[in-house]
């Protein structure tokens, strides 16, 4: 075991941000919440890239083209934005959590090292060939160039998620004294790297970017579909977006439960946050819970709650049939996350995802009758659906890494022992001040861009009467040789 | 895998040292590269032509991405191989690393996103961003170094020399490069911001070896004095003149050869200060800050291949983007 000082229990009022650990950890959150919306972009869209790509080079149809054109500026756009939001997050284990960088660092170092060399490379070389080279190679090279960036993003989230899974289910390592500090050393590369928790957790992530990518395409498409009526483009857009989610949605729940029941397995403790099981025994299905006081939202410890529940299905869905099965509750530990966080996100994150699977059920039906583009209220209700895949996949991410709290390292580092000791609560507190006004900063310059794009392409298809001043030129590129 | 490679020993025995080498090496290879892209981004400024603008940011716009990662390879292989010295290094400097960071997406958001709309305010706004964003950038990277190297406090001579140096090196490189790219009137025009900034920079180098030698900051005096550090200054100043004399005879693409040398050369003198120290302020040596064998060699295998492949990309990316840049437009 590491060496572990006194969790500080967390406490409700709002003065606990004057503490560098809060502060970091907000930092961190808020940081990782906006970065993760535009790396699951890069790993959603890359599918469609690939494929509008393939489809614009090799058949002469032009509606791939028009939609290559668009997705792959909001692809360009979007890795932009997850760079210069991935930067700061790659010094962030140094500048705000130093002592879990440090204890870490052997465990943790080389993904991080290899999702830079492998992936971010490999993506960011070939995407500036995607973006600008289409006259300078063949096309061979170019759809080559446009299946390398997508292989680039899916690794990133692969070694990302290489370090994030050891985090949740540690292995491999033992413990030494290093210039006199207890650091994690590496004895078993296969076992640290293919952690118990690495397969679902890919899947499960990569699932939910496609998923909240076809929403978006789908979303945006059906407003095109809906404004033109008779756009041939953007409604083969629709439909593939449509036929994607039929595949992803069901799979998500299916692979989501058996999730749980490896969580309820290795994170007991996350898994009865999640439920908000207080007491270990048969666990109940909490439909809904309401907490009695403000302070239980925040508060670790709250246990008084209001519930509709089910009986024995907590236990059900944790062993996978058992309705009286024991499930440890939250009074076997000292320290909880907080658990209405936890609870919420959770149900947050499954009613939506049973809502993309109705979403993708009405649309499959309705594209095996060849009526997508006429029924007005599906199209509307795949606009409003639009940013509600990114809103389940940041709640799922919640329940992950709030769940996992106090630990940053399951069972063997608590957050409160990872952060800086040099860091003054001033510091910590203006720069979250900074991040959190620089970056909605950004979200909102992203959400412009697609609406200038969404604008362009309505001009494009004569339904909007162009304006001085939303045009949008390409910068004059590169052209002739030496 | 433990089988195949080795716990309790190094593949190599100056592993550790080969490691110090393939970070300075990443370090290098990020100054070099990102430093054209801030050079060119303080350029801009100068500019006040709209076409001038779109050709500044038409000569670097398929690179600069890429450039960039360069330096999530140098942090993230700093901490696979050296974690104490990354988590020190970055706590220390809390303050500056998140204003360089924050320096960095300000420039890196700027120019894709000046070209989404054509609204004159917004353009300005971006080309505000892009070059403040260039000019902090450098600027505190390289505070950011000078404390690194010299152990000082951020308001020092040494510090802020360093800092200076990156920065008036990056207006040379972006000179140079805007100049092998364009040619004929830009350059000739730009031509004389490269030739102030290399006159500036041997200038601060000269100061800032000068200042350490006297005040012996970090206990480097000796080695500044020292044969290869002497080899590594005058090689800095050759090159130097010699790019100075290429860029009044209009031979831009050896201009940019020579001038590229700077920011390369200056990583060198970075390597030479620190080591055996890898970092100053706690005294911790390669050896003592290094990982244990076993995710050594890990990294090694692992990565090194890789490392390797991403060189031979990169020249095939620079290679597709060979060639002068003319008023052609075209892209996705």
């Amino acid at each position: 075991m590491l060496p572990l000082e006194t969790y500080s229990a967390v406490n409700a009022e709002w003065l606990i941000f004057l503490s560098p650990e809060l502060a970091s950890r907000a930092q961190f959150g808020w940081t990782i919440t906006v970065h993760i919306l535009f790396a699951a972009l890069s790993v959603g869209l890359a599918p469609f890239i690939i494929y509008f790509t393939w489809k614009d080079v090799w058949t002469d149809d032009e509606r791939f083209s028009r939609l290559r054109s668009f997705w792959v500026t909001v692809f360009a756009v979007g890795f932009v934005m997850g760079t210069v939001t991935g930067i700061p997050m790659s010094f962030q284990f140094g500048t705000n959590f130093p002592r879990f960088a440090t204890i870490a660092g052997e465990l943790i170092g080389g993904p991080l090292a290899f999702e830079a060399k492998m992936a971010f490379f490999l993506e960011a070389v070939f995407l500036g060939i995607l973006l600008f080279g289409r006259e300078r190679v063949s096309d061979r090279t170019y759809v080559l160039s446009s299946v390398l960036v997508g292989i680039g993003a899916w690794l990133s989230a692969f070694w990302i998620l290489v370090v994030n899974a050891w985090m949740q289910t540690p292995q491999g390592y033992d413990t030494i004294t290093q210039n006199g500090m207890r650091v994690a050393r590496l004895t078993d590369p296969v076992a640290a790297f293919l952690t118990p928790r690495l397969p679902w957790m890919y899947v499960h992530m990569v699932n939910a970017s496609v998923i909240s990518v076809a929403l978006l395409v789908g979303g945006v498409s059906a407003y095109l579909v809906w404004k033109t009526h008779d756009s041939t483009a953007w409604q083969a857009s629709l439909k593939i977006a449509v036929l994607l989610l039929l595949v992803t949605a069901p799979l998500q729940a299916v692979h989501g439960d058996a999730y749980g029941r490896h969580v309820a397995d290795t994170q007991p403790q996350k898994f009865a946050a999640m439920e908000a099981h207080y007491e270990t025994g048969q666990a109940d299905l909490h439909l809904l819970a309401f907490p009695k006081d403000l302070s239980a939202l925040t508060d670790p410890h709250a246990e008084n709650l209001y519930t509709v529940s089910l009986p024995g299905l907590g236990s059900y869905l944790a062993t996978g049939g058992d309705p009286d099965a024991e499930v440890l509750g939250l009074n076997e530990y000292e320290h909880n996350p907080p658990v209405a966080l936890v609870f919420w996100s959770f149900r947050f994150m499954v009613g939506l995802g049973f809502l993309f699977i109705g979403l993708a059920m009405w649309g499959g039906s309705l594209t095996y009758r060849d009526k997508l583009a006429d029924s007005d209220r599906f199209l509307k209700a795949m606009m409003a659906a639009t940013p509600l895949g990114y809103a389940a996949l940041l709640t799922g991410w919640y329940v992950t890494e709030i769940g996992r709290q106090p630990w940053v390292i399951q069972g063997e580092l608590k957050t409160s022992d990872a952060v800086s000791q040099s860091l003054t609560a001033g510091e910590a507190m203006a720069t979250l001040a900074v991040f959190l006004i620089v970056y909605v900063g950004l979200i909102a310059a992203a959400l412009l861009v697609l609406r200038w794009l969404v604008r362009e392409e309505l001009q494009d298809l004569g339904v909007l009467a162009p304006s001085q001043e939303t045009g949008h030129g390409r910068i004059p590129w590169v052209g002739g040789d030496d | 895998m433990t089988e195949l490679l080795s716990v309790d020993r190094y593949l190599l025995d100056a592993l550790p040292e080969v490691w110090f080498g393939v970070v300075m090496f990443a370090l290098a290879m990020y100054v070099v590269l990102d430093g054209f892209d801030f050079g060119i981004g303080m350029l801009y400024a100068t500019r006040s032509d709209e076409d001038d603008r779109e050709t500044l940011l038409s000569v670097f716009g398929p690179v600069w991405d890429a450039n960039e990662v360069w330096l999530v390879a140098f942090g993230t292989m700093l901490l696979a191989a050296f974690p104490s010295v990354y988590s020190r290094l970055l706590a220390d400097n809390y303050l500056l690393v998140i204003g360089f960071v924050l320096a960095l997406l300000f420039r890196g958001i700027a120019p894709e996103l000046r070209e989404q709309c054509e609204d004159d305010r917004w353009q300005r706004m971006c080309d505000a961003s892009f070059v403040g964003g260039s000019t902090l950038a450098p600027l505190l990277f390289g505070v950011l170094a000078g404390r690194w190297i010299f152990d000082v406090p951020t308001l020092s001579v040494p510090a802020l020399l360093t800092g200076v140096g990156l920065t008036t090196v990056s207006v040379v490189t972006g000179a140079a490069f805007i100049s092998a790219k364009t040619g004929s009137s830009l350059a000739a025009d730009l031509r004389r911001y490269g030739i102030a900034g290399t006159v500036s920079y041997l200038g601060g180098v000269a100061i800032l070896l000068t200042t350490v030698v006297v005040t012996d900051a970090g206990g480097t005096a000796d080695a500044v004095l020292s044969v290869p550090i002497a080899v590594v200054v005058a090689l800095s100043a050759l090159s130097g003149l010699a790019g100075i004399g290429f860029a009044r005879r209009e031979q831009y693409r050896r201009w940019l050869v020579s001038a590229l040398t700077l920011p390369a050369l200056l990583s060198l003198l970075v390597a030479l200060l620190l080591y055996p120290v890898i970092y100053p302020a706690t005294g911790l040596t390669v050896r003592e800050a290094v990982v244990s064998p076993l995710a050594l060699n890990l990294v090694t295998v692992m990565g090194l291949p890789v490392l390797l492949l991403v060189l031979w990309y990169f020249k095939f990316l620079y290679g597709v983007f060979s060639g002068p840049v003319v008023d052609e437009s075209y892209g996705p």
